[in-house]
C-alpha cells in the first residue's frame, strides 16, 4: 500500500530550511579566526624560548631533532607495535636537517656584510664536535636563567664559544620576519610547504602554550575542539577518546594504536551488515518501534512489499538516501 | 535503402544497451516517485535528504571561498561570512549525516540485499572527515597550524606521512577543494541511486520481511 508523496518538494524544503539555519548561524554566531603564529611574534613575544628551541636543533635535543621518517634517521618518533612500524618502512621521504635548515642556513644566508657572524659562523664550523658539545651544553644551561631584555637573551657570563653571537643573529632576523622567509623557501618562488616552520615552532613551547589556552592540547581533547567557543571536529570525538583512557594515554606507541584502532573500527562501520551479533543489534533494541511506530502501532496489514503505482515490478521507493 | 538493413531496434549498440539498463534498473518513476510506501512517516527519512541540502551548501560557500582565494576570509568582512556559512554547513551536514546513520543502523537498512547501500554510505562518512580534516589544516590561522603540528605524528606513525603531508598547505588545499569534494560527490550520487534502485527497507519482522 503506498501514499502520495512529493519527494521534490521534500528536497526543495530542505535546501531552503537549512540555508535559512545556516544563513541565522553564520550572520549571529559568525566563524572562529584567531591569527596565526608567526616566527617573528614567537621571536618578539618569547626570544628565550625561541634561543633555547634554536640550541636544541643545533644540540640535537628537540623533538624534530631526532624525530625519524618521515624527516630524518632518528627513532625518537617512530612508533611500532612488535614488528609493525609502517612509519619506519617508508623511510625518510621529506628531509629534514634541523640543525642545517632551521639555524645554520639562515643564519650563512643572512650573514652577508656582518662580519662578526661569519667569524662565529667559521669558529662553530670549524669546532670539533666534543668543542661544540662543550659549548651547546654550558649554553644551554645558561639559557635556563636567561632573561629578555629588549629584544635580546641575556645570559651569565660563560665561555660559549660563538653562540652567543650566532644566537643573538638568529633572533634578530627572527624578530625583523626574515626567518618566517627562510624556513618557508625552498629554492623557488611560490611556496606552499610549511613543513619546516611548522615543525620549528613545534619544538619551542610558545605554539603550545597558545593552544593550551585555546583548550586545543591532546590532553584537552584538542583534536576535536576549536579556538573560542565554537564547534570543532566532533565527529573525532572517538579518535580523541583513545588518547585520554589507557593503554593509549602516555604511551609511546599511542598514535600508532588509536590510528590502528580507528581502521578496524572504520573497517567494522562499513561491514556492520556482515557482523553476527552486530548486524542483530537493530532487531534487540526498541529503537526501531518508535520509527515505524504508525505501522507496529496500526497493524497494519500492508504488505511492505506492495508496489507504487505505475511501478508494478518496483521495490518500495525511499524519501531520501 | 535496402530490406536486408536491420531495424534499428536490433541493432547492436553499446548506447542502446546502457539504455536498456537504465531503463530496467532505474526507471524513472522510482528515481522519482510520487508515491510511498505507508510506513514510510517518520522524521528520520528526512535526515537523508537535510543531509544532501547541507553538503550543497558547503560545496557552494566553498566555491565562493575557492574562487576569491585562501587569503580572502582573513581580511574581508563578506569573505568571513562565506567563511562562516562553510563553517557551520559543515556543522549541518555532520550533524545530519550522524543522524541519518544512526537512523539507518537502527531500521536495519543494510536488509534485503541493501549491504552496498550501507557501505557507501560509510564510506562516504569516513571520507567526509577526510574532507573536513584537510579543510581545517589548510585555514590558515591557529587552529590550522596547532591541528596539523599535532595531526602529522599520527599521520606519520600510520607511515602515510611521507605522501600525505599535513603541514604542506598546498597539499591540503588542493586536495580540500578539488579531489576529496569530487569524491564525496560521485559517492554521494552513487548512495541516491543504490537507494532509489532497491527502495526504503521494510519495517523489522514485518510481514515478508527478508533476512539481514
Amino acid at each position: 500500500m503506498t501514499r502520495p508523496y512529493d519527494l521534490i518538494k521534500e528536497l526543495a524544503i530542505a535546501l531552503v530550511g537549512t540555508l535559512a539555519l545556516v544563513v541565522v548561524l553564520a550572520a549571529v554566531l559568525s566563524s572562529p579566526d584567531v591569527p596565526s603564529v608567526t616566527i617573528r611574534s614567537w621571536a618578539q613575544q618569547q626570544p628565550v624560548d625561541l634561543v633555547t628551541t634554536a640550541t636544541g636543533e643545533l644540540a640535537g635535543t628537540t623533538f624534530s631533532a631526532g624525530y625519524g621518517a618521515p624527516y630524518n634517521g632518528g627513532s625518537d618518533a617512530v612508533q611500532s607495535l612488535g614488528f609493525f612500524s609502517p612509519q619506519a618502512w617508508m623511510g625518510t621521504r621529506l628531509p629534514v636537517d634541523s640543525a642545517q635548515d632551521f639555524v645554520l642556513k639562515p643564519l650563512q644566508a643572512s650573514s652577508a656584510g656582518n662580519p662578526d657572524l661569519t667569524a662565529a659562523l667559521s669558529q662553530y664550523n670549524d669546532a670539533s664536535d666534543s668543542q661544540r658539545t662543550a659549548w651547546l651544553d654550558a649554553y644551554t644551561k645558561a639559557l635556563q636563567d636567561a632573561k629578555a631584555d629588549n629584544g635580546l637573551v641575556a645570559v651569565a657570563a660563560g665561555d660559549y664559544g660563538p653562540l652567543p653571537v650566532m644566537m643573538s643573529s638568529l633572533l634578530q632576523i627572527a624578530r625583523a620576519g626574515a626567518l618566517d622567509g627562510y624556513l618557508l623557501s625552498s629554492g623557488g618562488f611560490y611556496q606552499t610547504d610549511y613543513t619546516r616552520p611548522l615543525l620549528f615552532m613545534g619544538d619551542g613551547t610558545y605554539l603550545s602554550s597558545l593552544a593550551e589556552d585555546q583548550h586545543l592540547l591532546g590532553s584537552q581533547w584538542g583534536m576535536m575542539n576549536e579556538t573560542g567557543n565554537y564547534p570543532g571536529q566532533t565527529w573525532l570525538w572517538l579518535y580523541t577518546l583513545w588518547y585520554q583512557v589507557p593503554p593509549f594515554n602516555g604511551n609511546a606507541n599511542a598514535d600508532l594504536m588509536v590510528v590502528v584502532a580507528m581502521a578496524v573500527l572504520s573497517a567494522a562501520l562499513v561491514l556492520v551488515p556482515f557482523i553476527p551479533g552486530v548486524r542483530s543489534i537493530p532487531r534487540w533494541l526498541p529503537v526501531h518501534r518508535l520509527i515505524w511506530r504508525d505501522y507496529y502501532r496500526g497493524g497494519r496489514s500492508a504488505s511492505p512489499t506492495a508496489r507504487p503505482a505505475g511501478g508494478a515490478t518496483s521495490p518500495p521507493l525511499s524519501t531520501g538516501p | 535503402m535496402s530490406d536486408d538493413v536491420a531495424p534499428d531496434s536490433q541493432v547492436p549498440s553499446w548506447t542502446r544497451a546502457v539504455q536498456q539498463r537504465l531503463a530496467r534498473g532505474l526507471p524513472v518513476e522510482r528515481l522519482l516517485p510520487d508515491r510511498q510506501p505507508v510506513y514510510v512517516g517518520s522524521w528520520v527519512y528526512a535526515f537523508g535528504v537535510i543531509t544532501i541540502a547541507a553538503l550543497v551548501w558547503v560545496i557552494a560557500s566553498g566555491v565562493v571561498l575557492a574562487f576569491f582565494g585562501p587569503q580572502w576570509w582573513h581580511t574581508t568582512s563578506t569573505g568571513r561570512f562565506f567563511n562562516s556559512l562553510h563553517f557551520w554547513s559543515v556543522q549541518l551536514f555532520f550533524v545530519f549525516m550522524v543522524l541519518h546513520l544512526w537512523g539507518q543502523f537502527f531500521m536495519a537498512s543494510w536488509r534485503e540485499g541493501r549491504a552496498p547501500t550501507w557501505m557507501i554510505g560509510a564510506v562516504i562518512f569516513l571520507v567526509s572527515i577526510v574532507a573536513a580534516f584537510t579543510g581545517y589544516v589548510a585555514q590558515q590561522n591557529l587552529d590550522s597550524q596547532w591541528i596539523a603540528a599535532n595531526a602529522k605524528d599520527a599521520v606519520n606513525a600510520s607511515g602515510a606521512g611521507g605522501f600525505f603531508n599535513v603541514l604542506n598547505f598546498g597539499q591540503m588545499y588542493g586536495l580540500h577543494v578539488m579531489l576529496v569534494p569530487v569524491a564525496i560527490t560521485f559517492l554521494v550520487v552513487v548512495h541516491v541511486v543504490q537507494v532509489r534502485m532497491r527502495g526504503v527497507v521494510a519495517p523489522i519482522e514485518a510481514p515478508g520481511e527478508g533476512a539481514e
